[in-house]
């Protein structure tokens, strides 16, 4: 079956495990949003404090369930050798081990928190808070994932996507940030820092690397793999 | 078996859910933070009452059931 | 302005505890200075009974038999809450876990000196109470609460309890439960029982939210026996002479002896040994009378009542003739304010105090009680907004029974009978400003600023 589907173009689970991965960190951002909208307190009239705060967490939970579906199809895919465990264990990996690896490292982190926030009444107030931090460390390793291993990263769309998501979360870290300003100054300017920093390194490094020559190669794809339709280099697989 | 609301004063940050989603029974004062009765809650509002004590963001809402002693 | 005088105790004038019932009881035997050794403390009030081998003679239960006579006795709490002891004693030692005993000498209110007074000068009368209890609900480690500002204090109860481990005299007590001393931090609620049950356990000396109370899960999540220093000192006395010799003195709803802290304009401020009914009058004469023209007394501390100049005759201190006036004696707190200094002015400069003394843990507390503060100083000052005594009035139903522990009631309880028993003070500087007595010297003793605050004890600063 899944021989047929690689001679006659890239396979269903490919497109699922795109599709779902950039819903995901579609997701992602927006739940990182609607965190801050949360923690800001903000609301109108039409959206109450309750609204957003569930918003929050069923758009969260949601994007768990994408995550979920992005790995499974990942692993169901016979193109790339991907196995269940490195989805959990990172770097270890046949494919793009690197690149694969932030995946596992972000999903860990998501893990955890969704964990804590399910089991939230259980835990102290005080401890959930801590693990609930890791949100922010989370999200630039899965956009990182995402230029990584993705083949079709050149694509319009999915950058148009990930530059806009990363515009976003820039923009929810500065506002969060702001609010109780000057407080804590050390920690905030180091996030502010950290947010600009990291903003300016993916403008800069996407040119020479995913969108540069032979990305598929240099990011650690099997040589075994090269040179079929389904990498980058190939200048029409993939693209939609 | 009835059941009263009451708030953890040192869990509260004032975020204002509870009143939002128990207007009935509870308002808030002029910072923000919760007025409640301490009486019986009415069956109908019950379920009401058990989901802004899952809404608020501290767990500083508490809905409690009376002991049969009468002691709370 | 220092804290009163340094405490001057009367001397015994011929009568020295006995059983005739009469004063002083407590300070019996006391030293003009210096500590009361375990040999005069057995001298003057002989050994403490042995609560098990009471029992066995009689068959019963001795711890459950010393609570009996506890309860037969009447005592109650004398850290300002008055509580009957027997019912405290009875919750622990039916409670699950073996208990712990805590005796609070923390005595974070700036007028009241009387626990530490105790401490320094009679650490056995303390730790003979405190041992009583512990047997009582079956408790095998005592922690005496020193507050860390008196080093006498700490120092003395250290020195009586190592004369014990010395000593074999000290009660034939079969297993003698494990004894030390700790220090407190000084700020107002750090005496609060559930605040020193957080400071024992490492955490910062502020209130905890209630339930579980310290009774069924204190300190280490065991049952924690609390009980002011002079109540347990009460106990050693009770164990010792019965409750009918206790309720020779006092009132029938207040029963025995008391300590107060007498001060302001007289001449002998300082610690007296009082029976609960005696008169205000009494009190005064017996620390040498008046200074100066008295404008009101301050019962109870800072979380106390006022009472102006012309209801004071006649006020008998228990809390029978107190409910009159809507007032207390709280932890024994007698504070005589004279006609120099400015009622409007002192208020609102202790309402300020307290305001920063909250544990800034609960909304309506460090909001509401620093509005309270803010429109004091405003009226204080001439410049006080329409309407002002309303505002401070709905202030104050918006800020009782809303914090976790019971200092903004205490607060409160201060400005409101303030407004009251001074009233004409309050619409003359409403309408005229600041008077001439304002710029006098502040005559209430407040802490230094190093005294610290429960907001530099390590408050959640989650806001």
């Amino acid at each position: 079956m899944s021989l047929t589907l690689a001679a006659s173009g890239p396979s269903l689970y490919w497109y699922l495990t795109r599709s779902t991965g950039a819903v995901a960190l579609l997701l992602l951002t927006v739940a990182i949003a609607l965190g801050v909208v949360d923690v800001e307190r903000f609301s109108t009239p039409r959206w109450p404090r309750f609204v957003l705060d569930s918003l929050h967490r069923n758009v969260s939970l949601l994007a768990m369930v994408f995550l979920a579906l992005h790995i499974l199809t990942s692993v169901l895919d016979s193109f790339a050798p991907i196995s269940l465990v490195d989805a959990f264990v990172p770097f270890t990996g046949a494919y793009r081990p690197f690149w694969l690896g932030l995946g596992a490292v972000a999903f860990d982190l998501l893990l955890a928190v969704t964990v804590t926030s399910l089991l939230r009444r259980r835990m102290g107030f005080a401890s959930w808070r801590a693990v609930h931090w890791l949100t922010y460390a989370s999200w630039p390793v899965a956009l990182l994932h995402g230029f990584g291993t993705g083949s079709d990263v050149k694509s319009g769309w999915l950058l148009a996507l990930s530059i806009g998501c990363l515009a976003i979360v820039a923009g929810a870290v500065l506002a969060r940030v702001l609010r109780g300003w000057p407080a804590n100054l050390g920690r905030r300017s180091a996030a502010i820092a950290g947010a600009g920093a990291f903003s300016l390194f993916v403008l800069l490094w996407l040119p020479g690397g995913p969108l540069g020559s032979e990305w598929a190669r240099r990011s650690g794809t099997p040589a075994s793999l090269l040179g079929t339709r389904q990498d980058s280099t190939a200048s029409s697989a993939g693209r939609r | 078996m009835s059941r009263r609301l009451r708030v953890n004063p040192i869990a509260c940050e004032a975020h204002g859910m509870c009143a939002e989603l128990l207007p009935e029974r509870i308002t808030l004062d002029e910072w923000g933070y919760p007025l409640i009765s301490g009486e019986p809650l009415e069956p109908s509002l019950v379920q009401n009452a058990l989901r802004a004590a899952q809404a608020c963001p501290t767990f500083a809402l508490i809905v409690e059931r009376d002991r049969d002693d009468g002691r709370r | 302005m220092s804290s009163p005088a340094s405490a001057i105790t009367e001397p015994p004038s011929g009568r020295d505890g006995d059983p005739a019932g009469t004063l002083p009881r407590l300070l019996a035997g006391i030293r003009p200075h210096g500590t009361m050794t375990l040999e005069e403390h057995l001298s003057v009030h002989g050994s403490p009974p042995s609560v098990a081998s009471r029992g066995r003679r009689r068959g019963r239960d001795g711890a459950e038999m010393l609570i009996d006579e506890i309860d037969r006795a009447g005592l109650l709490g004398r850290g300002g809450a008055a509580f009957p002891t027997a019912v405290k004693l009875r919750a622990v030692a039916r409670a699950r876990g073996r208990p712990i005993v805590l005796a609070n000498g923390a005595e974070g209110e700036p007028a009241s000196l009387k626990d530490r007074t105790l401490m320094e000068m009679l650490p056995h009368l303390v730790l003979d109470g405190a041992i009583l209890a512990a047997e009582a609900v079956g408790a095998g480690e005592i922690i005496v609460c020193a507050c860390e500002s008196s080093g006498a204090s700490l120092r003395s109860m250290q020195s009586a309890i190592a004369e014990r481990a010395q000593s074999r005299d000290s009660g034939p007590h079969g297993r003698r439960p494990k004894l030390q001393v700790v220090e407190v931090p000084g700020h107002y609620v750090a005496g609060e029982e559930s605040a020193l049950v957080n400071h024992l356990g490492g955490g910062p000396a502020i209130p905890t939210y209630r339930p579980p109370m310290p009774f069924e899960q204190g300190l280490r999540r065991r049952p924690t026996l609390i009980d002011n220093v002079e109540t347990l000192a009460h106990i050693a006395l009770i164990a010792r002479h019965g409750a009918a010799w206790f309720r020779q003195l006092g009132t029938a709803g207040q029963p025995g002896s008391t300590l107060v802290t007498l001060s302001g304009p007289v001449v002998h401020p300082g610690v007296y040994e009082i029976e609960h009914g005696a008169s205000l009058t009494s009190l005064i004469e017996a620390g040498g009378g008046t200074t100066a023209r008295v404008r009101g007394a301050l019962l109870g501390g800072y979380a106390g009542s006022w009472i102006g100049a012309e209801r004071l005759h006649g006020v008998a201190l228990s809390s029978e003739h107190l409910a009159a006036h809507d007032a207390s004696l709280g932890a024994g707190i007698v504070l005589l304010l004279s006609e120099e200094a400015c009622p409007v002015a002192e208020t609102a400069r202790v309402s300020r105090w307290l305001a920063g003394q909250s544990a800034g843990q609960c909304g309506p507390c460090v909001n509401g009680l620093d509005s309270l503060a803010g429109t004091l100083a405003e009226i204080a000052a001439g410049a006080a907004p329409a309407r002002a005594t309303q505002r401070i009035e709905r202030l104050a139903a918006l800020v009782s029974r809303r914090g976790a522990c019971g200092h903004p009631d205490g607060a409160v309880n201060l400005i409101l009978s303030a407004l009251q028993a001074f009233a004409a003070d309050f619409a003359e500087h409403a309408r005229h400003g600041r008077c001439e007595r304002c710029l006098r010297a502040a005559e209430l003793p407040l802490p230094s600023r190093t005294a610290g605050s429960a907001a530099t004890a390590g408050t959640a600063g989650r806001r």
